[in-house]
């Protein structure tokens, strides 16, 4: 099934799609989950490795406590119910990823049950080992058909902290939107680095339709590590679009585990049921139960920082923004910090909260390269505050601020000195202007006569050519009052 | 000297050294030298060692160390940096590790300098050192004869006067029990108390490693200099209360437990003979003898051959010849990687193994779970429960520690059922993690028997000293067996 012929993200058809995720953060601990090993960031391949995370005859795992530190601070951020003693188990499989044939995870007893973000409910957050990384080497770029394949150690046995929701969501922007959030409170909380591109954040997703307004579910595929926001919503809609179709045309949907080609929009099956693997769990006899001591649950409280929903509720309750700009601001990524910075600068005339609010998520944001984040751009937050602050006292009006934002997107700089090299000045109330509305009347003589005669439409053309003469710099509620008030109605 | 040298025991030739009459050097040299005439008698020797030092190891030599510089002998899996350490399996054949075994390294720098690796059942997996991929170990006192298993070259060599004192592991009773057949002593410490960073592993909810020496005095100098907690290793404990050396002569009050269910039926008559014979000189030395009741620990053979092998088939999961040991790439397939898991670990894993792997992947598979493992662990419960009860009614639980004397090479070969009935009384101490010692308590048909004594968990200087004071009293000569 091809991407283009998946259509919106909505299931076709009085069916709804259910929808849930797991996510796998790597946790930013200085080592690794159970040897002594520095996380690795790029250095030459087998660099960062002992026998313990080589998985050598004889090495022995032993627990980071500040991954368990991070997992309890995660916890406690999803509300979720933490386990006093949570243990670790032995998932087996033979993989060349993973050296000692098993990983390391927790399965029944996880250190975290239960809790929600947002709307959305969460069913389990456990701690675990991430495997090595493979490089095939040849066309195929898979392990089928390459000419080799080499094993890169560095990463293997990077803590993971594994996020596991309830089938909460609906649909594929809602899933986006959702792990935004997720993203955003993992950053605020300082455990991970969240970066999906270098595979920090990874995620799955359980796909299952319904007849919309069922209680039922039906059955699930899981669709593979998508790396990207873009890719996962993407990937979802594909698939509910390839289930619906199976649905229409007779079929049923089988319970598999899916790949989305982000190239060609495809899906392909990875296994089926039948194919899964027995990963005949049980606890790991190298380490003893995690129990959590009272001082520990006090330091991973002690470390909370603020989280979205928390500053959301702050920024309405001091700043009186809306509740949509609120959480627009403090949902998403680096834009609460940069607003706040921006309402931190002191710029002279004072931003109005709510207006700079706007200018960040409507003006600031669509202007920027998707998923850019304001704070690395070239707009500084006290040039933006500056800019606001000159609208709010009526000094440059909206569309001569638009100019300057362009402009500081593109060059960066200074608001003020823009608006003064650019001659971008609101003009009112000035003779000038006056006498700019007076040439426009007397240019526009048929349409200055309809207006008398009361018809308010047409005083169209004469703002126009007003804004034109001033180059967007007049307020377009004051020109037309000095129209009306040169016509005399 | 070194005619007498053989004559010393492993702490009266530290006391030599310090006494300046003896140097480390000198011991060193005498053993290497007899270790390396046995390991080239090529088929003619006891078959005692896998890989025997060329020279000293620097600095082993420097200073007075607590142990003096005594040699040691260490089972094949130990990891030992830079010396073959291949647990006696194919697969990991010529395997040098990057690193040594915590406990390897503290002997070491407490003065017992490495000089041979012995050979063993492969990964631990036997009771007679004939499941070893390098050929089987012979027992000194009758070289037709198993010198037991699975530390069987450390046994056979400490009785062979090869090695002044060993190094072996225990899961089930694989240092109990080649101390018995062999007529040495032997310990396994309470499970925790010895790091298992770098033994590979067998079963690690049991593994434990422990000395193999000539008498109870050795055994507990070189456990002093084993025990304590290991930062590598999270089972390891910091261990309470102090071992010494024991110098008990009495047993004077003190409660010996005899439980019926392991000193009666399935036990050799020559073999209950000479234990009950020890009996009367514990009961000589002022002890108790009572009767006990272990009810559930004839399930425990049971249990054991599901946790052990459950534990053991994901342990062995790492040698699939991806980065290190054998790897054996299928013709037919060369591409294929299942194809060269499946040739690798085919070629390089022997038949127990292999049995041992299929029955612990069995054990944990989806839908049995419940009733092997999750069963097998709840008799493990029950097991513990019995000798914590048996020990308030007494102070030390003795048994036989092996059902028979060492067998012929190859009589059981074909029987694993038979051949796991040797670890019949030492699996219940095995699967509770508590103190066991092994020491010579007679003959039978001119060949060696065990008495095992048991504590509760970190007993272990009581088990000492008890095993100290009857020994005195027992008089074992184990003289027949060096060479
Ligand atoms: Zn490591």
């Amino acid at each position: 099934m091809s991407e283009a012929a998946a259509g919106n993200g909505a299931a076709p058809g009085g069916l709804e799609a259910v929808i849930g995720l797991e996510i796998h953060v790597q946790l930013a601990t200085a080592t690794k989950m159970f040897c002594s090993c520095a996380l690795s960031f790029g250095e030459p391949p087998n660099t960062h490795t002992c026998p313990v995370c080589l998985g050598l005859p004889g090495s022995l795992p032993v627990a980071n406590a500040r991954a368990v530190h991070f997992g309890l601070m995660i916890g406690l951020a999803l509300g979720s119910e933490l386990a006093p003693r949570s243990i670790f188990h032995r998932k087996n499989y033979f993989y060349p990823d993973l050296p000692k044939g098993y990983q390391i995870s927790q399965y029944d007893e996880p250190l975290c049950l239960g809790g929600a973000l947002g709307e959305v409910r969460i069913h389990r957050v456990h701690l675990e080992e991430d495997a090595a990384k493979l490089i095939h080497v040849g066309a195929s770029g898979r392990i089928h058909g390459s000419d080799a394949s080499l094993v890169d150690f560095n990463r293997g046995g990077t803590p993971l902290a594994e996020i596991v929701t309830e089938p909460d969501l609906r649909t594929p922007e809602q899933a986006g939107e959702w792990l935004r959030l997720l993203r955003t409170t993992l950053r605020a909380l300082g455990v991970s680095d969240v970066n999906m591109e270098e595979g920090s954040l990874r995620c799955d997703a359980n796909i299952s339709l319904r007849p919309a307004g069922s209680g039922q579910l039906g059955v699930k595929t899981e669709l593979k590590n998508m790396n990207s926001f873009r890719f996962i919503e993407r990937g979802i809609k594909a698939e509910i679009a390839r289930q619906a179709k199976v649905i229409e045309t007779g079929g049923t949907v089988v319970q598999e585990t899916l790949h989305f080609d982000p190239d060609s929009g495809a899906i392909t099956s990875l296994r089926s049921k039948e194919e899964a693997h027995d990963y005949r769990y049980f606890p790991e006899p190298d380490l003893l139960p995690v129990t959590i001591e009272p001082a520990m649950l006090e330091q991973a409280r002690a470390a909370m920082p603020e989280l979205p929903a928390q500053r959301a509720q702050r920024l309405t309750a001091e700043l009186g923004l809306s509740e949509d700009s609120a959480r627009a601001l403090a949902f998403r990524g680096e834009l609460a910090p940069y607003f706040e910075a921006a309402l931190a600068a002191g710029a002279d005339p004072a931003p109005e909260p709510q207006a700079l609010a706007n200018w960040v998520t409507v003006e600031l944001l669509p202007r920027l390269q998707d998923g850019e984040d304001p704070g690395g751009s070239r707009v500084a937050p006290a040039a933006l505050a500056e800019l606001v602050g000159l609208v709010g006292a009526k000094r440059v009006s909206v569309g001569a601020a638009r100019q300057v934002l362009d402009r500081l997107v593109s060059d960066g700089g200074d608001a003020g000195a823009i608006v003064e090299q650019e001659g971008l000045g609101a003009i009112g109330g000035g003779e000038e202007l006056e006498a700019v509305v007076a040439a426009a009347i007397a240019a526009n003589a048929d349409a200055a006569e309809r207006v008398r005669q009361g018809n308010a439409k047409a005083i169209g053309p004469i703002v126009g050519q007003v804004m034109r003469e001033t180059k967007g710099r007049a307020d377009g509620t004051e020109v037309a009052s000095l129209i009306n008030a040169q016509l005399g109605v | 000297m070194s005619a007498g040298l053989l004559e010393l025991g492993a702490a009266a030739a530290r006391a030599e050294i310090d006494a300046g009459r003896l140097s480390a050097a000198e011991l060193f040299d005498f053993y290497r030298d007899r270790a390396a005439a046995d390991r080239d008698a090529d088929g003619s020797g006891l078959g005692c060692f896998t890989w025997v030092a060329a020279e000293a190891p620097a600095g082993a030599r420097d200073g007075s160390p607590p142990l003096a510089g005594v040699p040691l002998a260490v089972k094949d899996l130990f990891c030992t940096r830079g010396v073959p350490s291949q647990s006696g399996s194919r697969i990991l054949e010529g395997y040098l590790p990057p690193y040594t075994a915590t406990v390897v390294s503290r002997l070491a720098e407490a003065g017992a300098p490495l000089f041979a690796k012995t050979n063993q059942d492969e990964f631990a997996m036997g009771s007679s050192t004939e499941n070893s991929g390098f050929g089987p170990s012979r027992n000194p006192w009758d070289r037709d004869r198993v010198p037991g298993g699975s530390s069987g070259g450390s046994a056979a060599a400490v009785a062979a006067g090869l090695a002044p004192w060993a190094l072996g592991t225990d899961t089930g009773g694989s240092i109990r029990q080649p101390a018995a057949l062999c007529g040495i002593v032997g310990m396994k410490p309470t499970y925790g108390s010895v790091s298992r960073y770098g033994m590979i592993a067998f079963a690690s909810s049991l593994d434990q490693a422990g000395p193999l020496t000539r008498d109870v005095g050795d055994a507990a100098l070189l456990l002093l200099h084993m025990v304590g907690r290991d930062p590598c290793d999270a089972t390891s404990l910091e261990f309470p209360g102090s071992l010494a050396t024991p110098t008990a002569e009495r047993l004077d009050g003190v409660r010996l437990g005899v439980p019926g269910e392991l000193s009666g039926e399935g036990i050799e008559a020559g073999v209950l003979d000479a234990f009950n014979a020890a009996l009367e000189q514990a009961r000589g030395l002022g002890a108790e003898i009572t009767g006990v009741t272990l009810p559930h620990a004839p399930h425990a053979l049971a249990a054991y051959y599901v946790i052990a092998p459950a534990e053991a088939s994901s342990n062995l999961a790492r040698f699939d010849g991806v980065r290190y040991g054998m790897r054996h790439i299928d013709d037919a397939r060369p591409e294929d990687l299942v194809a060269m898991y499946t040739r690798t670990r085919h070629d390089g894993f022997g038949p127990e193994v292999k049995r041992r792997v299929m029955l612990g992947t069995y054990a944990l598979s989806s839908g049995y779970y419940d009733a092997y493992y999750g069963r097998a662990q709840q008799v493990r419960t029950k097991i513990a429960e019995d000798f914590r009860a048996a020990f308030e009614e007494v102070d030390l639980i003795v048994t036989p520690t092996a059902p028979t004397v060492a067998f012929e090479l190859g009589e059981k070969t074909g029987d694993p059922l038979a051949m796991y009935l040797n670890d019949y009384c030492t699996v219940p101490m095995s699967l509770a993690g508590i103190p066991a010692i092994s020491i010579p308590c007679g003959l039978s048909e001119g060949l060696p028997v065990g008495i095992q004594i048991a504590g509760p968990a970190f007993s272990d200087a009581r088990v000492l000293d008890a095993a100290h004071a009857l020994e005195g009293a027992l008089g074992f000569d184990g003289s027949a067996a060096l060479v």
